[in-house]
This record gives C-alpha cells, structure tokens and sequence, in this order.
C-alpha cells in the first residue's frame, strides 16, 4: 500500500460518475498529484472544502505507485468562498490553478512553487493580490523553465535602470538601451524594480508574463490555449 | 453463467446509462418492463416517443417543453420584470416545485470554467441581452462554487454594459433550514456571518 500525507492546495476537481470526483492538488512534499475523493458530489462538507484554492490536508492512499489512488482530505483554510463577492480574484484563483493544473508535471517535488500559491491564496483577500499575483506568475514562469530575467541587463550588464525586457531572450534592459526599440519591448511594472506600485503596473505586468506565458510555455506545451480565466483576469484589469 | 439474449443486454446496457441507475438497477428495470410488455413497456416506449418528437428546448430561456415560446415564458401571471439566472432546466424545476418563484427564467447551460474550457460563447449568456428591455432585475441563481460565482460576475458585467439600472440579486448563502451552527461547515459559516441581516 502507498501512501502519504500532506498539506495541498485544491487544484482542479471534475465529478466522475454519480458521487465522486477526480480531484488534483498541489501538495508540499510530493508536487501535483491526482487521485478519487468519495461522495465528493453528495456531501455539502466535501463540495465546500472541493474548491479550487482552498488549502487542505490530504491522506493519499493506492495499491500500487501508477495507480490514480484515493483522497481524503480535510479543510485547513477556506480561501475561495471569501472570495466570491470579488469577481477579479475569483479569476486570478481560477488563473493560477488552471495553469498549474494545464503546465505544472505529475509528481514532481515543487515545493517553493507550493509556498508561493500558498502565500498568493493567502493575500486574496487583500488589496495587494495583483502585485503579488504577477510575482507568482513570474516565479511559476521559471518554475517551468521560462524565467524572466530582470537581474541586469542585458545588453549593457548594470543592474539598475531596468525598464524593459527583451521579449526575444526574456533578459532586461535598461532605459538607455531599451529607447530605440521601446515599442518592440515589454515594460517591466515599476513595483518590480522600485518596490512602489503605480497605476498602470498591474496592467504592464500581466501584458509581461502573459507574454511569456503565451509564447514560450503555451508555444511548447500540447494546450492550443491559454486558459479563459487568465484573459479575462488581463481584461478585467485593462478596464480598471 | 449464460448471458441473457442480446436485445434484453442491449437494454440493460442502455438503462444502465442513466443517471443512478447501476447495473443491477437496470437489470431489475428491464425485467420488470419485460415481464408484461403491454402494461409496462408500451406506455414508456409511447411516451419516450412523443417526448422525442415534441420536447425542444425554448427559444427564449432554454426551458424543455412541447413549445416554444415555453409554457412559463408565455405564462399570463409571471411577472416579466424579473428574471431567475439559472444553470440547467433542472433548477427551474425545483424552483417551480416550491412555487415561491413568479418570474422567468434563463437557463445558461452550464457555468464558465476555465479547466474545462467552456468559455462564455458556449454558454446561453447572448440569447439573455435582448430579452432584458422591460427587466428591472435579474436574479443569479448559481452554485456557490468558484466557477458559478465567476460566471455570475461575468454575467452581471455583461447585464450592466447593456443597461446599468437593471438591479442585480444573488441567492443568499447560509445556515440551511433545520441546520444547527454546530455541524455547519467552516466556508459556509463564515460567509453566513459575512452576509448577516439585521434582527
């Protein structure tokens, strides 16, 4: 018998037959991991604790490794019903859980990418929520091998005065050299360089990385799409 | 063991696709219906018939009914001002069995998800713009779940680009009737408190 314990976030969860459901969480110590949780569609605990972005914790048990395995799982924090009332963050916990569930491997250990959604699930209910989703969406960029690189730049190599990045080689660059190709470049949002958020930085920064997200980890992956979510989260913001 | 002769397999293979019906169900069906064709058979072959070449969904809400216009959206004592937001025909069902309802409806389909890909061109969401001349308020009754919640908010955007006095309502969230405070869960305890009325 295999099995493990943990502390995961809820994911995706798709009913199966009459009562159950295939749920799939990010856990802490054994990555995105799938598996059958019982009566999921028949019990009123389980359909609330079943939501995407909900912190719990699981008890993993199957026959054999290959096999999808059963959950039971416990509430540990309810994030998602204290969202309800705001439609944007609704989008952002739809967003990042649709990504990780479309992008992130099976079983693969991420635990900084765990503490990171777990941080983010955490501020939802704050104002700060947009800042902190683009960091997310940064961190989970290079999580998968895509990671925007804002350290110096790259053309001259200093470290400060980063405004743009490159969309080819995803590498900052600085105002001096970023001027003659501004329009082909990506605006790094001001909170990343200077700590303070201005007006349009939540805009710039989800136009950075769903760059990124769009032609680097969609172009390479099977999905033909982002998700819905992820658009109308950039729209939504767009119209602010 | 020996198999039962392939029309009553046949048969017992498409009841056992019907929702909550197992296989032993579907056994216990088909022999039931089989074992007096005329008095049990007939009447469910005569009526699965008429609802094949009568039932369609209504042009207005999405209703199933033998018209359409269906007989609630051309219903003389429903009141037209209000419209109930709904997922499937099924919740217009359970909201018609109490009857504490006198408006209409408009059946969306489904709700947005964005694991699933339905995204809000495969829902029922254009067909509702134009029937909202005349509508004072709409009344979201989706799950309380993520999706259903983001869907109503997509769904309210759209009501209000077209007409931004048309009040907006959503079913309450609570402690069930017969609920004790004890055995609630925590999300719906905490969104009780949060959307408590005054006594």
């Amino acid at each position: 018998m295999n099995q493990f314990l943990d502390q995961a976030i809820i994911i995706s969860v798709r009913a199966h037959g009459e009562s159950g459901a295939v749920i799939h969480v990010l856990t802490e110590d054994h990555g995105k991991c799938g598996g059958y949780v019982n009566g999921a569609q028949a019990s009123s605990r389980l359909r609330s604790t079943l939501q995407p972005g909900n912190i719990v914790n699981v008890d993993w048990q199957s026959k054999s490794e290959g096999q999808l395995g059963r959950f039971d799982v416990e509430l540990e924090q309810d994030i998602s019903a204290s969202l309800f009332s705001d439609a944007k963050s609704l989008l952002a916990v739809q967003s990042a859980c649709a990504l990780i569930d479309m992008f992130l491997p099976d079983r693969e250990k991420q635990d900084a990418l765990f503490h990171g959604t777990c941080a983010l699930m955490n501020i939802m209910k704050t104002d700060q929520w947009p800042a902190v989703y683009i960091t997310w969406e940064m961190a989970f960029l290079k999580e998968m091998g895509y990671g925007i690189d804002i350290s110096k730049c790259a053309v001259s190599g200093v470290e400060g005065g980063l405004t743009h990045v490159s969309p080819k080689s995803g590498r900052a660059v600085c105002a001096a050299e970023a001027e003659p190709y501004k329009d082909k470049l990506l605006e790094i949002p001001s909170f990343m360089r200077e700590g303070e958020l201005s007006d349009d930085d939540i805009t710039k920064g989800l136009k950075l990385t769903g760059y990124f997200l769009m032609h680097r980890l969609l172009q390479h992956s099977s999905y033909h799409a982002l998700p819905d979510a992820r658009h109308q989260l950039e729209n939504s913001m767009d119209s602010v | 063991m020996n198999k039962a002769p392939d029309a009553i397999e046949n048969l017992i293979k498409r009841l056992s696709k019907m929702p909550s019906v197992g296989s032993r169900s579907a056994r216990r069906i088909a022999l039931h219906l089989l074992s007096d064709k005329d008095m049990n058979l007939a009447p469910l072959e005569q009526a699965l018939s008429y609802a094949k070449e009568r039932v369609e969904p209504c042009d207005l809400c999405g209703n199933l009914d033998v018209r359409s216009p269906c007989s609630i959206c051309t219903h003389a004592h429903k009141d037209k001002s209000k419209i109930a937001l709904v997922q499937s025909v099924g919740d217009i069902w359970t909201m018609e069995r109490t009857g504490f309802y006198d408006g209409h409806y408009h059946v969306l389909g489904g709700v947005l998800s964005a694991l699933d890909g339905i995204t809000p061109d495969k829902l029922r969401i254009s067909s509702l713009l134009p029937r909202l001349e005349g509508v004072t308020e709409i009344i979201i009754a989706l799950g309380a779940t993520v999706d259903g919640q983001a869907t109503a908010h997509y769904v309210a955007e759209q009501v209000r680009k077209i007409n931004p006095e048309i009040k907006i309502t959503r079913l309450a969230y609570g402690v069930p009737i017969g609920g004790e405070v004890e055995y609630l869960d925590d999300s719906t305890l905490a969104t009780a408190m949060k959307s408590r009325n005054a006594f």
